[in-house]
Parts: C-alpha cells; structure tokens; sequence
C-alpha cells in the first residue's frame, strides 16, 4: 500500500486538532495499519500527554532533523498498539528549529515504514504552519461550528491551496445538537455552504474526550464515548470506506427510527 | 424544545436565532477576507470615485456607498452613488 502524509489542522487554536490526531491515528492503528504521529508544535507539545506517553520521551523531532539521533531511537511506540508509533515536539525550541525542507525529508523517510503519517500542526500560520505541511499528500481541516473558527479555517483552506493541497477535507468538531436544533449553532450545511469543502465527518460534544485526555487514552478506545464513534468512522472514511454520514441529530433521529421500527413491528 | 425555551423565545426582542446572525456575519466577514481588502482601501477607491464622478454629475457623497459584496460564488463591487442632479454642459 502507498503510504499517505496527511496534515490535521485548523488556524485557530483550541479546537481540537490534537485530540483530532491521536483519535484518528490509534483508530487506524486498531485495523493494523501501520501509524506515526509527528507533533510539529516545537514548544508547545501536547500529542505526548493526550496519548499517554509524556514519560516516554527521550529524543524529539529537533534532534531526529539535526542528527543527535536516529529517527528510530525518537519514534515511542504505542503501550497499547504494536503498529503505533508517536514522534513527539521538541518543548524547549521554537518554531524555527526545524525547516520546511527538512520536514519534507523527514516524512519521505518515514513512508518507507508506515502507511500512514498523521502530522498534527500548530495553530497560526506561521513557520509551524509551513512545516507541518511541507510533506504532506492529504489534509484535514478541523473547525468547531463558530464563526471565529470557520473564518480561520476559510483562511487555511486558502493557504493550503497555495501549498498545492487542493483537496483538504473538514471535521467539524464538538457539534451540539441540541443547539443546533434551536437554532444557536450553525449547522452542518451553514458551514459546508460557506467553506465549500469536502466533509469528511462531524464528531458531537462529548464530555468523554475530556475524561480520556484526562486518562491518556484516546476516546476511540471507548466503545461507549460517541465522540469515539465518530472518531473511529472516519478513520474508516480516511481508509477509503464508504461510510454514511450519521444524522446531526443523532439522538433523537434513532429514537424516531426506534419508534417507527416498534410501530412496523407491532403491525 | 423545552417549554421554558418557547416561552424565551416568545418574549425576546427579535426571533431571529443567533445561528442565522452568525451566519451572516461571517458571509461578510469572508467576502473582504478572501479579497484581502482593507477598509482604508476601500475608503480610498470610494474617495477617488467621488472624484471622478463629480465631475459629471452632482452627486450625494454622503450616502454614496461602496462595498465588495458576495454573490454566487463571485465577488461584485458594488456602488451605490445617488445622484442630485447633471451638470449642465458647458
């Protein structure tokens, strides 16, 4: 299989681009696929204590591109999953430690091993934007349905274009429904209207991301969190599945669903 | 819907849900975004339009607008200049 280098980013901070990579990176490691996950925010590293491996580190990607290390000696492999590995951000550098050329090396390196390179970019669009993606095939635009987010990621989809991405695809992240359905959040439609983008999946708010970051497992680990199953669907669709879109209005959809599906049976 | 949220609703000012004021905002937000236009320079061409055309017509250049607006995927310069009367020729 070809390997893929996709980049997961956003503009704006805070909107769950980290959580975005190591869901999508241990769920494609859960069907055997072949995963590392590269943490470019020098500085600013967190894909570490999201995975649960921040006591694991000994060399970072600043010392992979300088040659204090082999690239094997700084990969940290998964507790939990053979095929996973994780190359963690330097946390004492900046963004400028590392170049867009050398980046671009690193991930041509790493396609001998893997079949699939999740880069988690930093906010901004800056250098660290630049970097994460230097090396990339695919990209994944993460926005949360506000407009703050929306615009900067309007704004990513442009700069990606300019890197010759022209097929970014969006997550909407911590959709509410019940907001929604009130009409005190934008919808699915209001954003894909806007971004005119390829949707590749919409994961609810869920108070379980929080409690596995908390944890340091990923929550597609967790066969009850819904933000999992989202997560694990469109790891799915990243595989090239066919898998369709579940209804905003998850909830309340299945129990009209139930409801009518009780009323047939009775009949 | 809650009972408590109809009765909200009912009483608010304007019914018209944020999600849609939202919306709007940044439609417009996005338009002077994605043409990377600056007030200043929209204040600019406004100035040298008033120019221009004075020397035409006499013009109301207190309500003349102009703005980039967004339509169909397409981005249209829209003016809107209200006009007093036309000079005479001389």
């Amino acid at each position: 299989m070809k390997s893929r280098v996709i980049v997961i980013t956003s503009g704006k901070g805070g909107v769950g681009k980290t959580t975005t990579t190591a869901n999508l990176g241990t769920a494609l490691a859960m069907t055997d696929k072949k995963v590392v996950m590269i943490d470019t925010d020098i500085g600013l590293r967190n894909l570490d204590v999201v995975m649960g491996l921040e006591n694991r580190i000994v060399f970072d990607i600043v010392d992979v591109v300088n040659g204090n290390c082999k690239l094997k000696q700084a990969l940290i492999k998964d507790k939990r999953f053979d095929g996973l590995f994780l190359l963690p951000a330097a946390q004492t550098k900046d963004k400028t430690a590392i170049s867009p050329h050398q980046m671009k090396n690193l991930t041509n390196e790493l396609r001998k091993d893997f079949d699939y390179i999740l880069v988690d970019c930093p906010a901004g669009i800056e250098q660290g934007f630049k970097n994460a993606v230097a090396g990339a095939d695919d990209a994944i635009v993460v926005a949360t349905p506000e407009i703050s987010s929306v615009r900067d990621a309007d704004r990513i989809i442009g700069m990606l274009e300019a890197s010759g991405l022209n097929n970014a695809r969006l997550i909407i992240n911590r959709l509410r429904s019940k907001m929604v359905k009130r009409g005190d959040m934008m919808d699915i439609n209001d954003i894909l209207d806007i971004l005119s983008i390829e949707l590749l999946g919409v994961v609810p708010e869920d108070e379980s991301i929080v409690v596995s970051t908390n944890r340091g497992e990923p929550a597609v680990l967790e066969t009850a969190s819904r933000a999992g199953g989202a997560y694990r669907r469109i790891a799915r669709r990243l595989m090239g599945e066919k898998v369709p879109m579940l209804s905003v209005d998850e909830e309340s959809v299945n129990f009209v669903d139930r409801f009518r599906k009780i009323l047939k049976l009775a009949r | 819907m809650a009972l408590l949220d109809i009765i909200t609703r009912f009483f608010a000012k304007d019914n018209v849900s944020s999600k849609d004021v939202a919306r709007e905002r940044l439609r417009l937000v996005l338009v002077h975004d994605r043409a990377s236009v600056s007030p200043e320079f929209l204040n600019k061409l406004k100035e040298d339009l008033i120019k221009v055309i004075r020397e035409y017509l006499e013009i109301d250049e207190e309500a003349l607008s102009v703005d980039l607006e967004n339509e169909d995927d397409s981005i249209a310069l829209v003016a809107n200049i209200p006009v007093k009367g036309f000079k005479r020729a001389g």
